[in-house]
């Protein structure tokens, strides 16, 4: 066999095993499109979305899921105020300021936060956490807003870390030189020139961070308390849509409209998902730094 | 190429069936029906596989009315039900030519449950409804603590559920502030922790970390469970196409011997006898 013909066949084996993820992602998309689809027979696209009446085992049942898209907001938004400080702050430590052998202590640890499997933590929340929160604050419940936010930044800074860490280890050393150059402190290096060459990184971290969280669902679905009603305070339980997925999809019966409706909630939750990833995609190019401080 | 043959191997052995049932009829046994009775039928199938190598045992979930169906259209050999048969399904199996058979293998009974400090004893089917419903918030309204009610249910598409929406809340809706756990487990865990909280679970789930509430003035005991005085408790059955012969009759009194009781019991149903 000549050298030539080997090229291409390895070429090609290559350029399979590459399609095999895009092919698969593909057909778990048209699944789900084909499996979700259906329940707008039953119900209106705007009352699906909007309506907050979630009852789909009565009869007649009603498929609202506005209290569940409210429940993944909330817990995603409260939990990134959390997690967005703790990870940009860690990383810019790890990355800048740590000495040496303490960052070759905390970068292992904190990624082996993102290695953690969520059952544990939501496990941690509900037999840890929630009583604790529920004796300190004199709650009636533990799993609540706050608890499943607390747990879902814990999960989101890994994430957010060592992006962001990638993005000021890019920020290329005549940024560095020229500023101290100038006579600034390392402080002033840090804000003034390090961290806004790197936000366009830093910002990529924060969206897939978020999408991190809202995707998530045993620690929702063990900490939120899953009340699928709109929340009136952050001590209130909530039901995120993947916990709502998770916890009746196996009894649904195979092809009913409640089946189907909890497939147009995973629809719902891929355009979120998708959504986030575009952004981060857009955000990354948009503020991208000239020069070579780049991700 | 282990990998591969793994994935290939359930495909071949489909096949075999699909071209070769006739063969295989006599030692197979299909089980469908309702989720409740599935935890039941799986452990003590997977016991008497075990002791009548040769023999096996299908089974697979879809609900009461599903395992009614296909016993109906001959897809199953037992149906299973949390439930009696309708005066639709007895119709259709008539038409049919069918004529299902009932076996009851256990009794299903759900308990309400609260935190070891509530000091509330005893709850009434209208109570325990108008708390799910929300309509009840606080403890002192049935003579408790003045302590809000936390309400705890159960995913709706559990059986467990269905038998509380069924037989305590007589199809009223639940408030939609109550919180979801998604097995019985977790809702002892829940109100072991929450002075607040009140649950459902099946009785075989009771233990000290949590105390029973009596139901109109019943206690939740096995005994009240069997006799039908305690309210909220129900039959499960398997169906069978006429009078059972062969190894599904051999599996059905294997059910409800002892060994097959025994398995009820374990799963957190309560055991005939």
């Amino acid at each position: 066999m000549s050298r030539r013909v080997k090229e291409i066949i390895i070429k090609n084996i290559f350029l399979l095993v590459a399609l095999v993820s895009i092919i698969v992602l593909a057909l778990i998309i048209i699944f789900l499109f084909s499996e979700g689809i259906p329940i707008f027979n039953a119900v209106s696209i705007k009352d699906f979305l909007f309506g907050t009446e979630w009852y789909p085992t009565y009869d007649p049942p009603e498929f609202g899921i506005g209290a569940l898209i409210v429940g993944s907001f909330i817990v995603t938004i409260l939990s990134s105020l959390l997690a967005v400080p703790l990870g940009v702050l860690s990383a810019i430590y790890i990355a800048e300021i740590a000495p040496p052998l303490i960052k070759e202590i905390f970068k292992p640890v904190i990624e082996l936060l993102a290695g953690l499997p969520s059952v544990v933590l939501g496990f941690f929340g509900m037999a840890v956490l929630a009583p604790w929160m529920q004796e300190t604050f004199d709650l009636p419940t533990g799993l609540n807003i706050v608890n499943a936010s607390l747990l879902l930044a814990l999960m989101a800074v890994p994430t957010i870390s060592s992006i962001s860490e990638d993005a000021l280890y890019s920020v290329s050393q005549e940024f560095k030189e020229a500023s101290y150059a100038l006579g600034a402190t390392r402080f002033e290096t840090i804000a003034r020139v390090i961290v806004p060459a790197a936000l366009s990184g830093i910002s990529t971290a924060v969206i897939l961070g978020m999408a991190r969280a809202i995707g998530e669902t045993m620690v929702v679905l063990m900490v939120a308390g899953g009340a699928a009603a709109i929340p009136e305070s952050i001590f209130d339980s909530v039901r995120p849509m993947p916990a709502s997925i998770a916890a009746e999809m196996g009894e649904a019966p195979f092809r009913s409209n409640h089946y189907h409706a909890l497939f147009a909630t995973g629809i719902v939750l891929f355009f979120l998902t998708l959504a986030f990833n575009l952004i981060a995609d857009y955000v990354s190019h948009k503020f991208k730094e000239v020069g070579s401080a780049t991700l | 190429m282990k990998r591969m043959f793994k994935f290939l191997l359930p495909c071949l052995l489909c096949l075999s069936f699909v071209c070769s049932g006739s063969v295989f009829a006599a030692d197979t046994i299909v089980i469908k029906g309702s989720t409740t009775v599935l935890p039941v039928a799986q452990a003590s199938a997977e016991m008497y596989m075990k002791s009548h190598p040769g023999v096996n045992i299908s089974i697979s979930g879809g609900g009461s009315g599903n395992g009614i169906k296909a016993l109906i259209d001959g897809t199953a050999d037992i149906g299973n039900a949390s439930r009696f048969i309708k005066g639709k399904e007895v119709k259709l199996a008539g038409e049919k030519g069918v004529y299902p058979v009932p076996h009851r293998v256990a009794m299903d009974a759900i308990i309400p449950i609260v935190h070891n400090d509530n000091p509330v004893k005893n709850l009434t089917i209208e109570q325990l409804s108008l708390i799910y419903q929300g309509k009840i918030k606080n403890w002192k309204e049935v003579g408790g603590n003045d302590l809000k009610i936390v309400v705890v249910s159960r995913d709706t598409s559990s059986g467990t559920y269905e038998v509380w929406e069924k037989l305590v809340l007589h199809k009223a809706k639940v408030s939609p502030r109550a919180q979801l756990q998604a097995s019985n487990g977790a809702v002892v865990q829940v109100i072991s922790k929450n002075k607040y909280a009140i649950g459902y679970i099946g009785l075989g789930y009771l233990n000290k970390s949590v105390k029973r509430v009596d139901v109109n003035g019943v206690e939740a005991s096995m005994a009240n469970a069997l006799s039908g005085k305690y309210p909220v408790s129900r039959p499960l059955f398997m169906f069978t196409e006429g009078w059972p012969k062969g190894i599904v009759s051999d599996y059905i009194n294997f059910v409800l011997s002892k060994d097959g009781q025994a398995i009820v019991k374990k799963e957190g149903y309560v055991p005939l006898y």
